[in-house]
């Protein structure tokens, strides 16, 4: 029980950490903010590795593969795609000068 | 406590302050792509760290990790930017099932052991992530057009979902009191089941011209689904990057709401656009002034400011090249540019932008309604580009109106505004717009891509 107070302590600390940390990112930035916040939310692929490669039985082991399978692509995917839209956000005159 | 020795655990707090940092740059475009490349360097250290743990079998967790990373360079090396808003909603979705599945391997591999706290947490990650999975795919369906775009609402359909919802918190409450195994599995598979089912239900009745808050919010969710899943394994990185995404998702959530002057439940529950709300707009009549793209081009060239208003138009006619072809021409032409991109405008968050920054737009002259707004009555010429419900007068003047209060961008006010679009059709939310009836007003019909184009090449002589 204590574990879960103590747990819990950190989720609303870090809710209020995101909300200050979300606030300053400008509109034109959200739909990389997203796919980027995306990625990060592929954390769930270290729950995934730990199924995965501690299961004790064939379903665990089935559910936690199919788990990394879909996370990693969360996390890749969503990484990757964040890269290329960013890699896009230019200003003018550095472009002209290439 | 979890027994993980310590370089693992200081492992997970240096990638969880990587994340942040990496959150923290994305407040500038110049940061911005070293801030994803630092949040990605975060990311590989927690994996590191995991697989650093002792007594794991690398034979599963190299073929899942392989096939994850080739699905995801070859889908994000593919996509087209016009079909972002799909790709974030399938990310979204990998990212809901995948904390479902962890709920589950973790419920069916201590399937006797768990306390009543860890239950809870196993019925919150399934739901969460069971919603966002299946809300995901709907959301996909409706922006790939694999779907019909217009919302769908059957007769009782909110008292459904209430019940499902109910329904949920009964069984999830029955399943953390359970012991005996086979009751236990058959109410976590209904779990999983309803919940799925609430992410359909929830979703269908929605939108197209919603799904800016639809794709945030299911963002938000997935983030919600890995914070769960950090309390069902005990993990404290999983409960801090959860929740970051989590806030993340809800803030771009209610700046869409803001954007459109809704609350949420009104954009969740009533089936808007669904053709019910009739205009009733009896002063908006008046004669449409086409013009051609000659006489368009001669007014374009004595402009010394024009304000380009981009909306899904744009998108759908893939026309963001030739627009900032145009605009680079109107600037050689002695013009200031500028783009005024409302925050609604598209199928998500920022997809004009993204659209506008693809085509080389430089981010320094996209802006947004409170910057052009103030100057409108000083613009020459203003050009919306397949917009409708974001510049529709009727917001600000006519109380009857179904979109009253929503923010728009009053190109109403430019000297003359310049309206590209297809035909007289009405917009997403089934609403006449007066502006098309207006003395400054001149429509230029046809496909967008095209009039852009033409309009370039008399500039280019």
């Amino acid at each position: 029980m204590e574990t879960v107070i103590f747990l819990t302590f950190i989720l609303v600390l870090s809710i209020f950490l995101g909300c200050e940390l979300i606030s300053k990112v400008p509109s034109t930035l959200h739909t990389p903010l997203m796919s980027g916040s995306n990625a990060i939310s592929g954390i769930t692929i270290v729950g995934a590795l730990i199924a995965a490669g501690t299961g004790n039985n064939h379903e665990t082991i089935i559910l936690g593969i199919l788990a990394l399978v879909f996370a990693t692509v969360n996390v890749v995917g969503g990484y990757l795609v964040t890269d290329r839209m960013l890699a896009m956000f230019i200003k003018k005159d550095t472009k002209k000068k290439q | 406590m979890t027994s993980l020795p310590l370089l693992i655990e200081l492992c997970y707090i240096f990638s969880a302050v990587l994340f942040i940092s990496g959150i923290k740059m994305l407040s500038s475009p110049m940061t911005a792509r070293r801030g994803n490349l630092i949040s990605s360097i975060g990311m590989l250290i927690a994996i590191a760290a995991t697989l650093g743990k002792s007594g794991l079998h690398f034979k599963f967790i190299i073929i899942g990790i392989v096939a994850g990373t080739v699905i995801g360079i070859v889908t994000a090396k593919t996509v087209a930017m016009t079909s972002m808003p799909e790709m974030v909603a399938l990310l979204n979705g990998s990212g809901g099932i995948a904390s479902l599945l962890v709920g589950w391997a973790e419920f069916h591999s201590k399937i006797t052991t768990h306390s009543g706290p860890i239950l809870l947490a196993i019925v919150l990650t399934v739901t969460i992530g069971g919603i966002t999975f299946s809300g995901s795919l709907v959301a996909f369906g409706k922006l790939s057009e694999k779907l019909p775009g217009k919302p769908i609402l059957l007769p009782g359909q909110n008292v459904f979902n209430v019940i499902l919802a109910a329904a949920i918190i009964i069984i999830g409450f029955m399943f953390c009191f359970s012991n005996s195994f086979t009751a236990h599995y058959q109410l976590f598979i209904s779990i999983i089941i309803i919940a799925l089912a609430l992410g359909i239900l929830g979703v269908i009745p929605i939108g197209g011209a919603d799904m800016p808050v639809v794709i945030s919010l299911l963002n938000s969710y997935s983030g919600l689904a890995a914070c769960a899943a950090g309390f069902v394994i005990l993990n404290k990185v999983l409960i801090v990057s959860g929740a970051l995404v989590g806030a993340s998702g809800i803030i771009l959530t209610s700046i869409m709401c803001k954007a459109m002057n809704r609350s949420l439940s009104n954009v969740l529950f009533s089936g808007f656009g669904s053709g019910t709300t009739k205009a009733k707009n009896k002063d908006s009549q008046g004669d449409v002034k086409p013009i051609n793209t000659n006489d368009a081009f001669l007014v374009l060239e004595a402009a010394s400011s024009v304000v380009i208003t981009p909306g899904y138009g744009m998108a759908v006619a893939q026309a963001q090249h030739v627009v900032n072809e145009l605009g680079n021409l109107l600037e050689e032409n002695g013009c200031e540019v500028r783009y005024a991109i409302h925050p609604v405008a598209g199928r998500m968050p920022g997809h004009m932008n993204v659209l506008l920054a693809e085509a080389n737009v430089s981010y320094d002259l996209l802006a947004e309604p409170d910057d052009v707004n103030p100057v409108m009555e000083s613009i020459d010429v203003c050009i919306v580009i397949g917009a409708n419900d974001v510049v529709n007068p009727s917001a600000r003047d006519d109380t009857s109106s179904p979109i009253y209060g929503m923010p728009i961008i009053n190109v109403d006010k430019a000297k003359t505004v310049f309206v590209l679009k297809r035909s007289m059709a009405s917009g997403f939310a089934g609403i006449e717009n007066p502006l098309f009836f207006g003395e400054n007003t001149r429509m230029l019909f046809g496909d967008a891509k095209a009039s852009v184009s033409a309009l370039a090449a008399k500039f280019k002589g």
